[in-house]
């Protein structure tokens, strides 16, 4: 599990800097503008240590008396987007709830991240777009058969289609995570974060940014 | 431009206000700093401009130069730091913005009027 510091926001779009050598990095731009860290979980009361953060708010009108009590106990206004990030306990303790985050303290320039968004939905999708099938033949006789999957098994032995045949259905929607990421800039004022490639996920959704599982240091240079 | 406020306020910055107007059917100096090995030098590349994607900070252009009866043509993104200046030689007559015609067409038949000759 990735237990190095992040942080969740909004995905705004794409766009491309240049780099200080000159050359062009395509970036993904993150908005974490309205991220606050709006609870704690220790090992004492909830079996591990946590942090919980919030994004965005939440209208009155529009949260339940139930979720209003929770986050009034916490002492902070109600937000859209609630998430958790396991964390060790000592790492937990530098964020006072009600705070926003510090990018420079979580991310440095260049390290590596691992992104984490759902995939934009596509809806009931053919084999052919979903699992990249031919398809069948344009011609020699074939009629009402363009775009099928051909057989999905064999007759008496075993008598049944096998569990997880590639079939048509729904695409998209789905958890991805993306490893070993570079941010590009951070601009703390402005509660954006850059970071150099594609991010999955629609504009406007949520995605998650953390130090690197696959690195050394979280991703950081030593 | 990017339909997000807040990109558009990142890419603000990254558009240069030092380089000259020009239009497709200019010809065009491009001087273009580039590292070989571990110098660097400035590169003019001279040629034609065919095409301007306009994009805000990601406008790029397209110079064609035919170079020893070969056709050369580059890519610039516009708001590059490498480009260290762009100085246009002449002003030519076109009708269209996109000038991929001119691929097809070959020594006299490749030229294009200038304005002050017009």
């Amino acid at each position: 599990m990735n237990q190095h510091p992040g942080i969740f926001g909004k995905k705004l779009g794409a766009t491309q800097i240049f780099k200080a050598d000159g050359n062009v990095a395509a970036c993904t731009v993150i908005d974490v503008s309205e991220l606050i860290v709006v609870g704690h979980r220790t090992t004492e009361k909830d079996g591990y240590s946590a942090l919980v953060l919030g994004y965005g708010k939440r209208k009155a009108s529009r949260t339940t008396k139930p979720l209003a009590g929770h986050f009034k106990k916490q002492g902070v206004e109600p937000v859209q987007h609630v998430k958790e990030f396991r964390l060790a306990a000592e790492e937990v303790a530098k964020y006072a709830i009600g705070s926003k985050l510090d990018l420079n303290a979580i991310f440095t320039v260049g390290q590596f991240v691992d992104a984490q968004g759902f995939t934009r939905g596509r809806g009931f999708t053919g084999v052919m777009r979903r699992w990249s099938f031919a398809g069948g033949v344009g011609s020699h006789g074939t009629h009402e058969y363009f775009r099928h999957g051909g057989s999905i098994g064999t007759n008496m032995t075993p008598g049944r289609t096998l569990p997880n045949v590639k079939m048509a259905g729904h695409y998209g929607d789905e958890k991805l995570t993306v490893l070993n990421l570079k941010v590009a800039r951070i601009e703390n004022e402005k509660g954006l974060l850059l970071i150099e490639g594609g991010i999955p996920g629609a504009r406007n959704a949520m995605v998650t940014v953390r130090g690197a599982v696959k690195k050394k240091n979280a991703g950081k240079k030593a | 431009m990017n339909t997000a406020p807040k990109i558009n306020a990142l890419e603000a910055e990254f558009i240069r206000k030092d380089l000259p107007e020009f239009r497709s059917g200019d010809t065009v100096k491009v001087h273009y700093r580039i590292v070989e090995g571990d110098k660097e030098r400035v590169q003019v590349f001279q040629g034609l401009v065919i095409k301007q994607r306009r994009a805000g900070s990601r406008s790029t252009f397209t110079v064609r130069k035919v170079s020893f009866t070969v056709g050369v043509e580059r890519i610039f993104p516009l708001y590059s730091p490498r480009i260290e200046k762009i100085e246009i030689v002449g002003r030519g007559i076109v009708r269209r913005a996109r000038l991929f015609y001119l691929r097809e067409l070959e020594g006299k038949a490749a030229r294009l009027k200038d304005q002050k000759d017009a």
